[in-house]
C-alpha cells in the first residue's frame, strides 16, 4: 500500500482528488451528472486520440498528425455527404483515410527509419491540407439525423456514444499495454530498439502496427467530433495533437519512451478535464487554461527531482 | 559529375546545392505556368517574408544542432511583437534602437527560462517548450487584456522600415528588412563555422559525451542556443509587428512548426549536430516561395497548397536522408579500398 502511494499514479490521485474536492466545495453545480458527463463529452475526441498517443510515447516515438488526421477524416465524411455517398460507406472510407494515413506515417518512420518527429510534422501540414483541399473555406453541415443523435444524445441513459466507446477503449487499451504480448513488446522496444531486434521481436511491423492503429483511432475520433459539432470545417480539431501529448507526458510516460501506464493516462485525463471544468466554472477564460496546464506539466517533470523524496523521483524515471 | 567529384564535396555543401538547384527549378517551373511570374515583385513578396520566418529557423536551427526542439518560439514573436508595439505606443518617441533591444531582451529573457529548465533542470526540451509554448501565449492574452495593436498607433518609421529599399533594381528591392535579416543569417553562419565558442554547438549536439569528455560544458551551450534563440525570436517580433503593423493574441501561432519545417528542409538533422543556418535560410525560402507559387497557380484551387508543403517536407526528407546514407556507404567502400590497397602495398 505504501509503496503504491509513493508511485507517480499515486501523487497523480492525490494530485486529483484534491482538485475534485475543491470543484465540490467550491462549485455546487460540479458534482451533477450533467456537469460530469458535459466535462467528458466537451473533448471527448482528445481523449481517445490519448489513448492510442501513449502506445505511441512509450514505443519511443511521436505523432504529431492526429489533430490533423481528426480533421481530414472529419472532412472526407463531409465531402462524401456532400457527393451524396452513403454515409455508413463514407464511415467506412474515412476510417480507411485514417489506416492508409497512419500507414504512411508507419512506413516513414518504420522502414525509412525518418524521426517521427519531422515524418508527422510534414503529414500535420499534409493531412490538414488534404482536408481543406476537400472542403476549402466552406462549412459542411445538415448531416443526417442518426448520424447527428450519435454525437448528441444519450446512447445509455444520459451517457452519450463516444463517452461509452471511450470507456471501452480504455478497457481494451489497458488489457493490450498491460496484459499483453503486444503491450510488452511495446514497452521493450520503446525502452531499447536494439535489445527488442535481438530478442526477434518484429519492430518495424510493431511501429507499423501501432501508427496504422493511431491513425485509425483518430479518424474515428474525427468522425465523432464531426458527430458532436453537427457541422464540418477546414480547421476542425486544429491544434489537438499538443493537448493530446501534454495528456499522455503528465500521466508519466517519459518523451524517451518505455514507460508510462495507462492507469497514469487515466488520472492525467481526469486531472487535466477537473481543472479545466473546475477554471471554466470560476470564469478562468480558455487561454489562460493552457496557461495552468502547461505549468502543471513542467511541475510534473521537474517536481519529483527538486523536491519531493527522492523515491518520488524514481517513480517518475521508471 | 562524376562519383569521385562528388564524393570529394561534403555533404553540407551537396545539400545547398541541392537546394539551390531545387529553387531554381522550381522557379523555371513556375515561370512556364504563370504569366509574369519572373519579376521584381515576386522577390520583394518572398524577401519580406522570410525576413520574418528566416530569423526564427536560424534560432530554431541553434537548437535543434544541440538536438534540442523549441515548439515555444511562434508563442515568443506573438508576445514581443504585441510588447514592442505597446512600449511603442505608449512612447512614441522611444530610440528605435532601445524599441529593437526590449524585443529582443524580452525574447531572450524567454528562451532563458526554457534553456534554464532543459540545461540545468533536465527536463526534455519538447516538454518544457510544449508547455512554455501555452505559457507565453496565455501569458500574452493576459498582458493584451483583450485589445489589439493597430498600425494607425505605430509610428511611421517602424511601419515603413521592412519596405524602405536599399537597392533598387528596377521592380526589384532589396529592402531593409531582408537585409537585416540576410545579414544576421551571415553572422550566425560564420560563427557557426569560423568561432570555437559556436562550434561547441556541433561537439554537443553530435557527441554529448565526446563534448563532455573534451571538457565543453554543454549544459552552457544548450543554454545559451535556448537563449539565442529567444532572442532571434524576439528580434523576429519586431520585425512582425514593423511588416503588420496589426498585431493580435494570435499573432505568431503556428511559426514553431513552420521554423521546424524550414530548418529541415534546409539539411538540418533533427537528431542535431549537422546542418547549417545557410540550409535553414535556403529551406526558408523555398518553403515560402512554394506557399506563395501555388496560390497563383491557376491550375490548383489554393486550398492545395498545404497538402503540397507536407508532402514536399516528406520528400525533401525521405531524399535526403537516403541520398546521405548512399554517400557514407560509398565513402566507407572506397577507405575500405584505400586501406586494401595500402596493405597489398606493404605485403
Amino acid at each position: 500500500m505504501k509503496s503504491r502511494l509513493y508511485s507517480w499514479e499515486g501523487l497523480l490521485l492525490v494530485t486529483f482528488l484534491i482538485i475534485f474536492a475543491f470543484n465540490t466545495i467550491t462549485q455546487p453545480q460540479f458534482l451533477t451528472v450533467s456537469n460530469q458527463i458535459n466535462m467528458f463529452q466537451l473533448s471527448i475526441e482528445k481523449l481517445i486520440v490519448v489513448l492510442v498517443m501513449a502506445f505511441i510515447i512509450i514505443n519511443a516515438e511521436i505523432d504529431l498528425s492526429v489533430g490533423s488526421m481528426m480533421g481530414l477524416s472529419a472532412c472526407a465524411f463531409g465531402w462524401s455527404f456532400q457527393h451524396g455517398l452513403d454515409p455508413a460507406l463514407a464511415i467506412v472510407l474515412c476510417l480507411a483515410i485514417g489506416a492508409a494515413g497512419g500507414a504512411l506515417n508507419g512506413f516513414f518512420v518504420a522502414y525509412m527509419g525518418l524521426p517521427s518527429l519531422v515524418v508527422t510534422l510534414a503529414t500535420l501540414i499534409g493531412f490538414r491540407g488534404l482536408a481543406r483541399v476537400m472542403v476549402e473555406d466552406r462549412g459542411i453541415t445538415n448531416f443526417p439525423d442518426w448520424f447527428d443523435a450519435i454525437g448528441q444524445q444519450g446512447f445509455i441513459g444520459p451517457v452519450p456514444f463516444a463517452l461509452v466507446c471511450f470507456v471501452i477503449m480504455f478497457a481494451v487499451a489497458w488489457i493490450v499495454l498491460e496484459h499483453s504480448g503486444f503491450g510488452r513488446k511495446t514497452y521493450v522496444i520503446g525502452s531499447n530498439r536494439h535489445v527488442a531486434d535481438f530478442a526477434g521481436i518484429h519492430v518495424r511491423r510493431h511501429k507499423l502496427i501501432i501508427f496504422t492503429l493511431a491513425g485509425v483511432v483518430s479518424a474515428f475520433a474525427g468522425l465523432l467530433y464531426a458527430a458532436r459539432v453537427g457541422a464540418v470545417r477546414g480547421d476542425v480539431a486544429n491544434g489537438f495533437e499538443l493537448d493530446i501529448i501534454t495528456i499522455v507526458l503528465l500521466g508519466g510516460a517519459s518523451i524517451f519512451g518505455g514507460s508510462g501506464t495507462l492507469v497514469g493516462t487515466g488520472l492525467a485525463i481526469l486531472i487535466v478535464l477537473n481543472l479545466r471544468n473546475g477554471m471554466s466554472l470560476h470564469n478562468v477564460t480558455g487561454h489562460l487554461q493552457t496557461g495552468v496546464i502547461g505549468i502543471l506539466l513542467i511541475a510534473s517533470v521537474l517536481g519529483p527531482r527538486l523536491q519531493w523524496p527522492r523515491r518520488l523521483g524514481a517513480a517518475r524515471q521508471r | 559529375m562524376n562519383k569521385q567529384s562528388l564524393l570529394a564535396l561534403s555533404p553540407q555543401l551537396l545539400r545547398i546545392l541541392a537546394l539551390v538547384a531545387v529553387t531554381g527549378l522550381i522557379l523555371l517551373f513556375f515561370a512556364t505556368q504563370i504569366e509574369n511570374y519572373l519579376n521584381g515583385r515576386l522577390f520583394n513578396r518572398i524577401s519580406s517574408s522570410v525576413a520574418v520566418m528566416a530569423l526564427i529557423a536560424t534560432g530554431q536551427t541553434l537548437v535543434i544542432l544541440t538536438r534540442n526542439i523549441d515548439l515555444s518560439v511562434g508563442s515568443t514573436v506573438g508576445f514581443t511583437a504585441f510588447a514592442a508595439g505597446s512600449l511603442i505606443t505608449l512612447m512614441p518617441d522611444l530610440n528605435p534602437a532601445l524599441l529593437v533591444a526590449y524585443a529582443a531582451l524580452l525574447g531572450a529573457g524567454f528562451g532563458l527560462v526554457n534553456g534554464l529548465l532543459v540545461a540545468y533542470a533536465s527536463v526534455p526540451s519538447i516538454i518544457v517548450t510544449l508547455a512554455t509554448m501555452a505559457l507565453y501565449r496565455s501569458l500574452l492574452v493576459e498582458f493584451s487584456n483583450a485589445k489589439s495593436i493597430t498600425s494607425e498607433s505605430l509610428p511611421a518609421w517602424l511601419v515603413d522600415f521592412p519596405n524602405l529599399p536599399v537597392i533598387s533594381i528596377g521592380d526589384l528591392q532589396v529592402r531593409a528588412g531582408f537585409l537585416v535579416a540576410v545579414t544576421i543569417v551571415f553572422l550566425a553562419h560564420l560563427a557557426l563555422t569560423r568561432l570555437r565558442p559556436a562550434r561547441r554547438i556541433f561537439a554537443v549536439g553530435s557527441n554529448p559525451e565526446a563534448a563532455a569528455m573534451a571538457g565543453i560544458d554543454s549544459r552552457r551551450v544548450v543554454l545559451v542556443a535556448f537563449i539565442l534563440s529567444g532572442m532571434l525570436a524576439g528580434l523576429a517580433g519586431f520585425m512582425f509587428l514593423a511588416r503588420f503593423g496589426n498585431i493580435t493574441v494570435v499573432a505568431g501561432l503556428g511559426f514553431e512548426l513552420k521554423s521546424i519545417a524550414a530548418s529541415v528542409v534546409g539539411g538540418v538533422s533533427i537528431n542535431g549536430g549537422s546542418g547549417s543556418v545557410i540550409g535553414a535560410f535556403l529551406g526558408t525560402i523555398l518553403v515560402d516561395l512554394i506557399d506563395s507559387s501555388l496560390v497563383r497557380w491557376p491550375i490548383v484551387s489554393e486550398f492545395w497548397r498545404e497538402a503540397v508543403l507536407g508532402a514536399m517536407i516528406l520528400i525533401a526528407v525521405a531524399v535526403d536522408t537516403l541520398f546521405i546514407r548512399r554517400l557514407d556507404r560509398m565513402r566507407a567502400a572506397r577507405a575500405h579500398e584505400t586501406a586494401l590497397a595500402q596493405q597489398g602495398a606493404k605485403s
